[in-house]
């Protein structure tokens, strides 16, 4: 089995399933009744996204497992999302703020990763992009529209962004999976999507007046498997009905 | 009442090329982009369309329905406008 | 059905009573009997304008707070496939309601009032959505009997006479059709899985059909205001007329999956070509429609909470817009 490629799959997937899952839960629940279908939407993409990388990432395992097994019978220690992902929704601020930094790297990265070796691979990235750049478009208007609106939503806007600069620095990392895959041709090095993401979270935010955070110390982990205390909880909403009835057929 | 509306818009979908924009319902939205993507959002979600106008619905001026018998009802008796009021002997082709 | 809310208020003052003879009034039923569609801006009974807006506003917030009973389960869908089905039905009704409360608007009323009136409880919406889905198997029976129960109430509506909501309503059919049937696939599953997942499906079936009958509304003898709304073609069929078709569908479907249908008093007769089914419990209708359902307090609050959350998120928007137009005034002027 190519373990490289499948973890590397592994990390893709999870990120988006569980952005995806974090959106979901604004379902009925969100500010205005057009939001609630235009999040959905986005969680729609995600999790469609998810379900491919996965999907894929089961072939390449060849253990017979799908999907759906990756998604619901694997535990914190085996999940890879990006840890900026998995923080909870807090406030509309919050999720759009992650959403924008997200995006703002997906657009990035699967502009990258569209040019693979492997023609799964770029596939999936280059429908992917597609999908990303409508979210990034969204998010950034969004982030302008909260940071630039009143006093109120710029003090959250501008707390949202401090708190999750952190959480950022993930998305570069460069460890020993991800360079065996940038010498095969299969993934790009990450580190080299940095210039980009930040001149255009560096516009996005000068138009939304707020400020950009200094690069302190970076959060990291989640592509590891060491993951913070939120993603257990979502895990045991996620899974409850497959691990509660084994072996039974929804 | 609690809250100020956000903007009306109407929506139009081309709902494929060649064909006229047609007007399909309406959202509200803060500003003319939001109001392309929540037009996008609520009103292609099935593939209807390949292109969107929106248009503040303040900004439609409509023919007044107390106008009607004056402004399109005295169009009925113009029917020399049709081609079907000409004789054409069947016997002449292509016209 | 999602609009039964019209059928109870006896006495009630604010649908004005018009002089029928009067000319404007034969003019307006002698278009209504030819067919005719009824637009925004044609000339219309008070009482009309009035039924249509609480009519329409009521579909629209059962469509609303119809996202919460199903939405409970999003988080919780037990494979990818169903996660994604789920997500995009609930949207749906969130799409529908929309479309709806566009409807509503070209009557001269705002979203921001009709919300308001939801919110203070002024507003009714479908007793249906104020029971609880406590299993995976609910979303199951409300796809199935629910949204079917709908269907047959919505698809009379698509030749309703006032253009908007009737044109709302197609577009609503259109998309409704996937609701049921996913609805019913997770019945099947379930009723030919494992011996727990057949107790989740039977249960839910017990918890959800008489509900699902009451949503109709009341019989037609007890129905108020139905014969002016048949007249203006507003409503286009009655209520037991509707249940019946809605039973006579039902019962096989129930039986295709094994399932028993909670009712002892219900029969065949090949007289009448009908199921001949048990008394509705009215008391229990009327009680969920007084806001003592299992669920009404939570629903509302839910609602009211997104609401009151998502009011600097509005305010943000409009006051960014307003900023916008006044640079751009700004520029311009400076331009000159």
């Amino acid at each position: 089995m190519d373990q490289g490629l499948f973890s590397y799959l592994l990390r893709q997937g999870d990120s988006c399933l569980i952005l995806g899952h974090r959106l979901s839960e604004w379902c009925g629940h969100a500010p205005q009744l057009e939001l609630d279908i235009a999040l959905a939407n986005i969680a729609l993409d995600l999790t469609g996204q998810a379900d491919a990388f996965l999907g894929l990432a089961a072939e390449v395992e060849g253990q017979g497992r799908d999907a759906d097994a990756l998604a619901f019978h694997r535990d914190v220690l085996d999940y890879r999302n990006l840890l900026l992902v998995e923080l909870p929704n807090e406030d509309f601020g919050l999720t759009i703020a992650r959403q924008f930094l997200f995006d703002a790297w997906q657009v990035e990265f699967y502009g990258a990763l569209a040019r693979s070796s492997d023609q799964r691979v770029a596939a999936l990235a280059a429908k992917g992009l597609r999908e990303a750049t409508y979210h990034e478009r969204f998010s950034g208007e969004w982030l302008v529209r909260l940071g630039d609106g009143t006093d109120e939503s710029h003090a959250r806007a501008q707390a949202a962004i401090d708190e999750l600069w952190t959480y950022t620095g993930e998305m570069f990392e460069c460890d020993a999976l991800v360079a065996g895959l940038v010498e095969r041709g299969i993934a790009p090095d990450h580190r080299g999507l940095k210039a980009a993401w930040d001149a255009r979270v560096a516009d996005v935010l000068a138009e939304a007046t707020l400020r950009r955070p200094a690069d302190g110390w970076m959060q990291s982990g989640g592509l590891k498997g060491r993951h913070g205390e939120a993603l257990g909880h979502l895990l045991a909403e996620m899974q409850f009905l497959p691990r509660a009835y084994p072996g039974a057929r929804w | 009442m609690s809250q100020r509306d956000w903007p009306l818009y109407e929506v139009f979908v081309r709902a494929r090329n060649g064909m006229s924009h047609r007007h399909v319902g309406s959202v509200h939205a803060a500003d003319p982009a939001m109001a392309v993507e929540m037009a996008r959002d609520v009103y292609t979600r099935r593939s209807e369309g390949v292109s969107l106008w929106v248009v503040p619905s303040a900004a439609i001026i409509a023919s007044d329905p107390r106008d009607k018998d004056v402004m399109f009802e005295t169009m009925g008796d113009k029917i020399y406008r049709h081609p079907t009021f000409y004789d054409i002997p069947a016997d002449v082709k292509n016209i | 059905m999602y609009t039964q809310g019209l059928n109870i208020e006896a006495g009630d003052k604010s649908i004005p009573l018009e002089d029928r003879n009067s000319a404007l009034m034969q003019r307006f039923q002698s278009r209504i009997d030819a067919e005719e569609k009824v637009e925004p801006t044609d000339w219309m009974p008070e009482g009309y304008r009035k039924t249509l807006i609480r009519q329409i506003s009521q579909h629209a917030h059962s469509e609303i707070v119809g996202m919460l009973p199903e939405g409970n389960w999003i988080t919780r869908a037990p494979s990818l496939r169903r996660k994604m089905i789920l997500l995009a039905k609930v949207q749906d009704e969130g799409g529908h309601g929309l479309y709806l409360y566009s409807a509503a608007e070209t009557l001269g009323i705002s979203r921001a009032e009709l919300i308001d009136q939801l919110l203070t409880g002024k507003a009714k919406y479908s007793s249906i959505f104020n029971y609880p889905t406590p299993t995976w198997a609910d979303v199951g029976a409300i796809g199935w009997l629910v949204d079917g129960a709908a269907i047959m109430n919505q698809v009379p509506l698509c030749r309703c006479s006032y253009g908007p909501y009737a044109r709302a309503m197609i577009r609503v059919c259109k998309e409704e059709s996937f609701h049921q049937r996913q609805g019913y696939e997770i019945m099947i599953a379930l009723s030919q899985g494992t011996a727990e997942q057949k107790r989740m499906a039977q249960e839910a079936l017990n918890r959800w059909w008489w509900p699902s009958l009451m949503m109709f509304g009341p019989s037609d003898a007890a129905s108020l205001h139905s014969s002016q709304n048949m007249a203006w073609k507003i409503k286009r069929v009655s209520n037991d007329e509707l249940r019946q078709k809605f039973v006579d569908v039902t019962v096989p479907q129930a039986e295709f999956l094994g399932l028993t249908v909670p009712d002892p008093d219900l029969r065949w007769n090949g007289e009448t070509g009908h199921y001949e089914f048990g008394e509705i419990d009215w008391t229990e209708f009327n009680q969920v429609l007084a806001g003592n359902g299992p669920c009404n307090r939570d629903r509302m609050k839910k609602r009211r909470k997104a609401h009151d959350d998502g009011a600097w998120v509005r305010e943000a928007a409009l006051a960014h817009a307003e900023k916008r137009r006044a640079r751009q005034a700004m520029t311009a002027a400076a331009a000159e």
